[in-house]
């Protein structure tokens, strides 16, 4: 089989490409490659979108939890704050 | 002597404890862990305070501290981190593909019908995203997160976490699948 034609019914192969495109882009020719299988195969292009859209939904998590208020109890943070004076009155 | 005119330890807790603490929480998922964390920088920021020189702002300056941290609990983690099998990650992608690449009909990808406009639904999103990566094998998440959330570079990764070029490619893929493939069983 030729590497062209390899592509085409390599999803294995084109979810990889996916990848690296995603992370450091591709050369021309894979570029190429995963155009060619992606233009004859709708499974991977539902891939593709939804690897891109994982990366975004990823890199908001810490945003999101920003948002969401997630805090240390009081408690805590009032042992904490002491535990740094100490240390400081140490010097 | 602290270097008082640009670091102010007394009011450490109340300006950065929550930021932190978030920070440690969506990179390990662990509440306990990331508690012991924020505490320990601290600690290790009075220690080291004279090297503070003020390039940068007070919570940048602790956020560093904060993630070679948890670089150090990502490789706790996953110990015998050389020892990678990749062969048997490569042999486990027959999970969901067939030997000539093919996708399996069972892992075949699926619309998951998010409306990224809705915060509500999107919100949802996120809960069973932080599921699903909780479940990746420790060395897995912890490339995927320190790519992905932090974008490190990979040659970083791959030092800080003793990983070859090769497997770092194979853990990427494979993690990613994975993910996928449980955000589809979950969410739809």
């Amino acid at each position: 089989m030729g590497p062209i034609k390899k592509i085409i019914y390599n999803c294995k192969r084109a979810t990889f490409l996916i990848e690296k495109k995603l992370i450091e882009g591709l050369t021309l020719r894979e570029k190429m490659e995963l155009y060619i299988h992606l233009y004859g195969c709708s499974v991977c292009r539902v891939f593709d979108k939804q690897s891109a859209l994982i990366n975004k939904m990823v890199q908001q998590l810490f945003k999101s939890s920003n948002d969401d208020k997630i805090r240390l109890d009081d408690t805590f943070k009032q042992g904490l704050q002491h535990r740094i004076e100490e240390e400081l009155n140490k010097n | 002597m602290l270097t008082t005119q640009l670091l102010n330890p007394h009011k450490w807790v109340d300006n950065h404890a929550d930021y932190l603490y978030a920070f440690a929480m969506s990179r390990l998922s662990d509440e306990e862990q990331a508690r012991d964390l924020v505490q320990e920088v601290f600690l290790a920021a009075l220690e080291r305070s004279d090297k503070f020189e003020g390039k940068s702002s007070e919570r940048t300056w602790l956020t560093a501290i904060l993630k070679n941290k948890i670089i150090d609990i990502y490789r706790k983690r996953s110990p015998g981190l050389n020892n990678l099998p990749v062969k048997a990650a490569e042999q486990e992608q027959q999970d969901f593909f067939y030997e000539d690449g093919h996708w399996k009909e069972e892992h075949w990808p699926q619309e998951f019908g998010l409306n990224t406009d809705d915060p509500l639904h999107e919100k949802e999103f996120n809960k069973v995203l932080q599921h699903c990566m909780k479940k990746l094998p420790a060395l897995w998440f912890a490339v995927f997160t320190m790519k992905h959330m932090e974008d490190e570079s990979t040659e970083t990764i791959c030092t800080e976490l003793k990983v070859t070029s090769a497997n770092f490619w194979v853990i990427i893929h494979r993690a990613k699948i994975n993910l996928r493939a449980c955000l589809q069983k979950t969410w739809i």
